[in-house]
């Protein structure tokens, strides 16, 4: 299966895969190292071909558009987190985080205090992310944490960029579980800790969802059984 | 963030005062027209619109005229522009300079928004494996430095074994898949992929041979 997946960067870098394909090779991308580096190249080549295709000049106007629905995004789209709300009962052993992140546009904006270390760390995560998803992805605030869920133009696709979450205790993971029509479905665990890591969603979530995070016992459950420590805005 | 405008030595070029950041800090820059692409795209994702600007008028051509390549319809290939650089204006932050060049990082969004249109524009058609592609039109201006791109590419790509060309021709300027490849061409997926692979590495080989920049 793997090595069929490697074979995928050509046609990647073409945009030569049908839709399931192409989710199935961003899956792989992720976790392949010699893919991405591969595919940095293909794709190098396969930009060029964009300069052999050159014709008549675009219509004027649609400069002016593009930057009119761009100002009209910014003005809108902005997303500022909240600042840290962590001292949760539930959640003594998470740290708290002094930075407070912006982000959406590639506004990156802060208490003057937050250190370089932490922007970089969350610039890498998102960079991640949006690799992982598509320069087109959607990004919804989290409530009770700093971060974003970050959903891919689209389609359901998603993943949490969570930052200063500290590791999972003993015995102990974070959960993920996207929540439609008040029903919660498992989503996905993860560790925590170390920066600001994406966690890419093993669920879509659809439009109207929310994802939402608990600490559950080692393994996961099937339905939550801790408080919810955080969750995103609705999709 | 300490320069000020009285930094600016004699004859440099002006420093332009973007908007503050959020939080107080203020970004300065050179004017956007001095970046590199790659700097450009940066301040693109420090949500600067007047680098977007300047971006659509670095790529903004070759972008419409891939679009139009794929699409064929006027219309279409400038809603697939118009969403393609909105993706960009979004995404920047997703953008890292050790990557990718950032032309192949743009092009790449106009690229797959245009082969998603086209691919939705058959569907509704019934026509699943489309026209073929029509051989690129001369410019309509005399952008030198365009063209002699726009040349290298060509040349480079007539250099090509004929069946490598074929399939990279059909797939990046068709937007077929590799499956309605391997149908149209009665060949194994495993032939189109190979010639895929091997035509995209022998091509960026050339490219670099020629010294193309695309930027």
């Amino acid at each position: 299966m793997s090595s069929d997946l490697h074979e995928l960067a050509a046609p990647y870098a073409l945009d030569a895969l049908d839709a399931d394909e192409r989710e199935r090779f961003e899956r792989h991308l992720a976790e392949c190292e010699r893919c991405s580096a591969q595919l940095a190249e293909l794709q190098e080549a396969a930009g060029a071909l964009a300069f052999a295709a050159e014709g008549p000049e675009p219509p004027p106007s649609l400069r002016g558009r593009i930057l009119e629905s761009a100002r009209a995004e910014s003005s809108g789209k902005v997303v500022a987190f909240p600042p840290h709300r962590w001292a949760l009962p539930a959640v003594a052993t998470i740290a708290a985080v002094a930075a407070c992140v912006a982000i959406g546009l590639g506004i990156w904006a802060g208490s003057l205090s937050h250190s370089l270390d932490r922007e970089r760390s969350a610039k890498a995560g998102y960079a991640r992310a949006f690799e992982l998803l598509g320069g087109g992805a959607q990004v919804k605030a989290l409530a009770g944490g700093e971060g974003a869920l970050l959903v891919a133009p689209g389609g359901g696709k998603a993943a949490l960029v969570v930052c200063g979450l500290s590791p999972a205790p003993a015995g102990r993971t974070y959960e993920a579980w996207v929540i439609e029509d008040k029903t919660p479905r498992p989503a996905g665990l993860f560790r925590g800790g170390g920066g600001c890591p994406p966690v890419l969603l093993e669920r879509e979530v659809p439009a109207g969802a929310t994802v939402a995070v608990t600490l559950e016992r080692k393994g996961g459950a099937q339905r939550p059984t801790g408080s919810i420590l955080f969750h995103s805005a609705a999709v | 963030m300490s320069a000020t405008i009285g930094d600016v030595r004699p004859g440099a070029l002006p420093l332009v005062r973007l908007r503050p950041a959020a939080g107080g800090r203020e970004i300065l820059r050179k004017d956007v027209a001095q970046l590199s692409d790659e700097a450009l795209l940066e301040a693109v994702a420090d949500s600067d619109e007047a680098a977007l600007g300047e971006l659509y008028d670095r790529f903004g051509r070759v972008a419409y005229g891939l679009a139009l390549r794929i699409l064929r319809d006027a219309t279409l290939a400038e809603d697939a522009v118009q969403e393609a650089f909105l993706q960009v204006w979004r995404g920047a932050t997703g953008y890292r300079r050790e990557r990718a060049k950032a032309s192949t990082w743009v092009l790449t969004f106009v690229h797959r928004r245009a082969v998603d249109l086209v691919r939705r524009e058959e569907r509704r058609r019934g026509d699943p494996s489309g026209a073929l592609p029509e051989p690129a039109g001369p410019g309509a201006d005399d952008a030198v430095v365009a063209r002699s791109r726009r040349e290298i590419v060509q040349d480079a790509l007539s250099r090509l074994p004929a069946d490598q060309r074929e399939a990279i021709e059909l797939a990046y300027y068709g937007g077929l898949t590799q499956s309605e490849l391997a149908e149209r061409l009665s060949q194994p997926l495993g032939t189109i992929k190979s010639r895929m692979f091997s035509g995209l590495q022998r091509l960026h080989a050339l490219l670099v041979e020629a010294g193309f920049e695309s930027a």
